[in-house]
């Protein structure tokens, strides 16, 4: 297959869910079925060309970067730059491709999904449509190959994002946390525009590879190295956004609001992925202090989630606030250096936490038609303490949710297990070589609580006994086409697709064919080369295999003598460490912060802006209204008295004339007669004595 | 000293039938009697005009002015006649003073 029929076959690919969306939007609603039918073979007509693209791609031409590019304008000159061209355009690289599959497998069976568990909503088309826009704009994300579409991408899908949370628009609480999530995002994508513009004040180019070769070349913004790390990190920024990354990281819960299929989709599998992906792309150009930043700013994301989750009853809110953990398990393997790893958790837990979260729906489905049924409304369906059970009537959603749990809790034989301990191995050889020991120990701590609060998860839901066992009995596994998805994304969480060896990816595919990009900064601002890195990394290998192990063993051991055996009474423990619990609960009181100190400050400042307003500009317009009302007043005085009168006395005299003159004015030729003979004489004399 | 005819003579003969016109003109109501009256403003213009061929440097000129004068005096009063006729015709009157149609 030649280069052109991949490119093809990309841009094809893209375009798909596009051409969807725009039926969607004009004949959804006439189309049989309302059209979900269509939108969802799209993509897995896709996710066909989507893996032939991959196969061709990393068998035909592993070691290439397949670009095409046209030229969008062409400024002939520009003051300041001279003549300007901007290209546009699609590349294709091995990332990117794993990455086209990622993301097509996931929004392909969140398709599926969705028509069992949309069934009967009022914007089922609508949706469809929605989800065609997202996939398309989350594809072109990762197609790009210049900031520049990389940006509008990069708003469409928070477009998309915010009318999928907002899809249920009539409940306060969907409304609000969709325009959280995009004011939220926006803040990041002020970081992402600026770095944007300074890369392209310096070079005049979106294009990636013109960019990084430039920096590669020297030529760095302003001369300055610290300007290619503010570059970087405002780059990065954006990705805080997008990714939920500490301290942006607060609308991502509060997406939970939009419908589950959505949440698998766009806040666990792909759009939130997409900041790490921005990342991985622009990691030529990343200092090491820009990483260094990244790294600790992924470390702290992945213990505030984790901890978070611990505490949160609702099952979505607790999946979200581990896709947030996990998103800065990614930002720190790419901070500290191990890309692939990284971007091998992008992939792995791309499969399982949309699993999880599609399990999750399928459970709320399960326990919102039997509360239904049971005429009770007044219960959460979504709340774990009203579980418990669900086991021995949902099996098939149960074993896949345990296979997902196993894999994200890092058990050994799953995807997650491989993705997750190259990460760890990763903070600890980085930990060797640059001292920054903080890096593994917290990692480490979030390995072991996330397989405490996921097991947490399983054991309330699925074991133990229903609270209410005679609701258990209207409890129905979910149909198929909500099932079969959950089958696929656990087949494709074991360990088997990555690597043969369960216990290093390292010699797998993935990390064979997606490596490490060079660094084109310049040297004294390069992080440790990759072989540097590979060699510490040899060395911690096995005490890292031990230690996570370890940590996972213990997080799910704890999980299960407190809440199966109920060796550990929660409650005692909570209201023992009642500060602590609370302080977690409330979410490290971000909200509140944010409330306090953004909401708040913004409130109180637009009220003195109101109040300058009410004062001083209406004050200001109110006195050039009086000043002008009594200039025109005076005015019309004037006009009234002076001209008028000046206009009347004219008028006045001209009528005095006329009432005098009329009287000569007989009408009788005679009289004129008289007249010319008496004027004639009157000359003669005057001209006479002259 | 015989009454020696000369050119004051005919000037005062002609300012006199001058006067007498204007006079004419100006006071009399019936309109033949005002074209009567410029007849008699033109023909003391003649006896001027004959006066100075006579006795002043005008020579010739003088009498075929006046021949002029006395043609033009025709056709004006064909042509007034012609007016003062019609004018009866429609309003039973020669009076100028009631044919005032214009005014109202």
């Amino acid at each position: 297959m030649s280069q052109e029929t991949l490119l093809l076959f990309s841009t094809i690919i893209l375009f798909l869910p596009l051409f969807g969306f725009v039926v969607q939007s004009f004949f959804g609603r006439r189309l049989p079925r309302q059209g979900d039918w269509f939108e969802t073979s799209l993509l897995f007509l896709g996710l066909i060309l989507s893996l032939v693209v991959l196969y061709s791609k990393l068998s035909l031409y592993p070691e290439k970067t397949l670009e095409f590019s046209f030229r969008w304008v062409d400024f002939k000159s520009v003051p300041g730059i001279g003549p300007l061209q901007i290209d546009l355009g699609i590349m294709l690289d091995n990332l990117a491709a794993t990455m086209l599959v990622v993301v097509t497998v996931v929004s392909a069976f969140v398709h599926l999904f969705s028509i069992g568990y949309m069934a009967g909503d009022i914007r089922y088309s609508r949706y469809f449509g929605f989800l065609g826009l997202f996939s398309f704009s989350m594809l072109g994300i990762v197609l790009t190959n210049n900031f520049f579409t990389m940006y509008v991408s990069w708003e469409l899908v928070g477009l998309s994002s915010y009318l999928l949370i907002g899809h249920w628009y009539e409940k306060k609480s969907a409304a609000d946390a969709g325009k959280k999530a995009f004011i939220v995002n926006r803040i990041g994508d002020i970081g992402f525009f600026t770095g944007i513009m300074i890369l392209f004040a310096m070079y005049h180019t979106f294009n990636f590879e013109k960019v990084f070769g430039a920096i590669g070349a020297g030529n760095i913004p302003f001369g300055s190295e610290k300007w290619l790390t503010a570059a970087g990190l405002l780059v990065f920024v954006g990705a805080v956004g997008k990714s939920a990354q500490f301290p942006l990281h607060v609308w991502l819960p509060d997406a939970m609001e939009g419908p589950t299929p959505v949440s698998a989709l766009i806040h666990a599998a792909t759009m939130v992925a997409a900041g790490v992906y921005l990342v991985a792309r622009t990691y030529a150009m990343m200092t090491a202090d820009a990483l260094l930043v990244i790294a600790y700013i992924g470390v702290i994301t992945a213990i505030i989630g984790g901890t978070i989750a611990i505490t949160q009853t609702d099952i979505k809110r607790a999946l979200a606030y581990s896709t947030i953990s996990q998103l800065g398990y990614m930002m720190l393997g790419l901070g500290v250096g191990a890309y692939s790893a990284g971007m091998f958790h992008l992939m792995t837990h791309a499969w399982f936490k949309a699993g999880l979260f599609l399990g999750s729906g399928s459970v709320i489905h399960a326990m919102h038609h039997a509360l239904h049924h049971a005429g009770d409304h007044d219960t959460d369906p979504q709340d774990i303490r009203n579980m418990g059970g669900l086991r021995k009537r949902m099996p098939i959603t149960f074993w896949t949710f345990l296979i997902f749990t196993l894999a994200i809790s890092g058990v050994p034989f799953t995807s997650g297990f491989l993705s997750k301990d190259e990460i760890l191995a990763g903070t600890l050889a980085f930990g060797s070589l640059s001292g920054h020991y903080l890096l593994p120990i917290l990692a480490y701590l979030v390995a072991g609580l996330t397989a405490f609060y996921m097991f947490r998860l399983v054991i309330l839901t699925f074991l133990g006994e229903h609270v209410d066992p005679h609701r258990l009995e209207n409890v129905h596994e979910s149909g198929k086409v909500m099932t079969i998805p959950l089958l696929v994304l656990a087949i494709l969480s074991v360990f088997i697709f990555y690597s043969f060896n369960p216990f290093g990816a390292s010699s797998g595919w993935y990390f064979h064919y997606v490596e490490r990009p060079a660094s084109a900064v310049p040297l004294a601002q390069q992080a440790a080369s990759l072989e540097t890195f590979e060699e510490a990394l040899h060395q911690v290998h096995l005490p890292a295999l031990l230690l996570s192990l370890l940590v996972a063993g213990l997080g799910i051991l704890i999980a299960f003598t407190t809440y199966y055996w109920k060796k550990i009474n929660a409650d005692a423990v909570a209201e023992r460490l009642a500060p602590v619990y609370r302080f977690l609960q409330r979410k490290w009181y971000f909200d509140e912060l944010y409330h306090a100190a953004v909401v708040r400050l913004t409130i109180g400042v637009s009220r003195v802006l109101r109040w300058f307003d009410d004062r001083v500009i209406d004050g200001l317009v109110n006195g050039a209204a009086f000043l002008t009302k009594i200039s025109s007043f005076t005015s019309g005085r004037f006009d009234n008295v002076v001209i008028d009168g000046m206009v009347n006395l004219v008028a006045y005299i001209t009528g005095f004339f006329g009432l005098v003159l009329r009287k000569v004015q007989t009408g009788k030729v005679q009289t004129y007669i008289v007249f010319v003979i008496l004027g004639v004489m009157v000359f003669f004399f005057i001209f006479r004595s002259m | 000293m015989p009454l020696q005819v000369g050119l004051t003579h005919y000037l005062f003969i002609s300012a006199i039938l001058f006067a007498l016109g204007i006079f004419g003109v100006a006071t009399r109501r019936n309109a033949i009697m005002v074209l009567m009256g410029i007849e008699l403003i033109l023909n003391s213009a003649n006896i001027n005009f004959i006066a100075f061929s006579r006795y002043g440097a005008l020579n010739l000129d003088g009498q075929v002015i006046a021949i002029f004068v006395i043609i033009l005096a025709a056709s004006e009063a064909v042509i007034a006649l012609a007016i003062v006729l019609n004018i009866y015709k429609m309003m039973n009157t020669v009076n100028i003073d009631e044919v005032d149609k214009l005014k109202e």
